[in-house]
């Protein structure tokens, strides 16, 4: 989960030129580091490539707008990280 | 092209869905009233329809990845460069290639060239949505028939 973290911070930071401290295991990737929906789409890149993965985006979202799911869930750094570990090992099952 | 329906592309000349790669065909038309604009007296394809003329091509590439089932719409431009000027009546070779397909989402590398000599080229990112309504999706089928996409897009390219 840490080194998970590690790398998502790194891209978030390189990616949207926020300063590598402020960047969080609690930060919310929306509501605390300000990133809209458009720069999200290259930090899912960059994850996608990083981890040989599909960040589930659409599904994601559309459990938000359905009630199902808060967007702390998947855009809190740790869950984030919890998530890419997930599907990650789902990868390798 | 017909710039004023914003038809840039006027034929797809070879379509690999396996090899995740499109080649268009696009003809700058030898008048348009926008060359009166851009610029009086030294008619230059501006630099934006070039980058339309990109957009267009990933979006046939995306749209037949999908098997037409859903719609793509730029949402991203990087590292363009513009490395010759354009005039009126050159045939411009469009090739895109797709980068990565996401979830919702697309990155192509796209590029123009003009016997053989590079002309531009640009990192997309497209966003891939559902249809907004039927009259969409017919229209859209209706320029895929008159930019000759496959009817049936064979799965292997």
């Amino acid at each position: 989960m840490s080194s998970t973290f590690e790398t998502i911070a790194n891209i978030i930071a390189e990616t949207c030129d926020i300063p590598r401290d402020s960047i969080k295991p609690e930060s919310h990737a929306i509501n605390d580091l300000g990133i809209d929906s458009l720069d999200f789409l290259d930090i899912a890149f960059a994850i996608d490539k990083a981890f040989g993965i599909k960040l589930p985006l659409e599904q994601w979202t559309q459990e938000v707008n359905d009630g199902k799911a808060t967007t702390d869930q998947y855009f809190v750094l740790k869950n984030l990280s919890a998530r890419i570990d997930e599907l990650v090992a789902a990868k390798g099952a | 092209m017909r710039l004023e329906y914003f038809q840039l592309i006027d034929r797809i000349v070879d379509l690999k869905i396996a090899d995740r790669k499109i080649s268009t065909e696009a003809t700058v038309p030898g008048t348009s009233t926008i060359f009166e604009g851009h610029f009086p007296g030294f008619p230059l394809m501006p630099g934006v329809l070039l980058i339309e003329a990109m957009a267009q091509t990933s979006g046939w590439l995306i749209v037949a990845s999908n098997g037409f089932s859903r719609m793509a719409f730029l949402a991203a431009v990087k590292d363009a460069k513009f490395r010759m000027f354009v005039t009126p009546g050159q045939k411009l070779s469009v090739e895109a290639a797709l980068l990565h397909e996401g979830s919702g989402y697309a990155i192509t590398n796209a590029s123009i060239t003009l016997d053989g000599k590079s002309i531009c080229d640009a990192t997309l990112t497209l966003r891939i949505l559902d249809f907004p309504n039927e009259e969409m999706k017919l229209r859209m089928r209706e320029a895929a028939a008159r930019v000759g996409f496959p009817t049936e897009v064979p799965a292997n390219g």
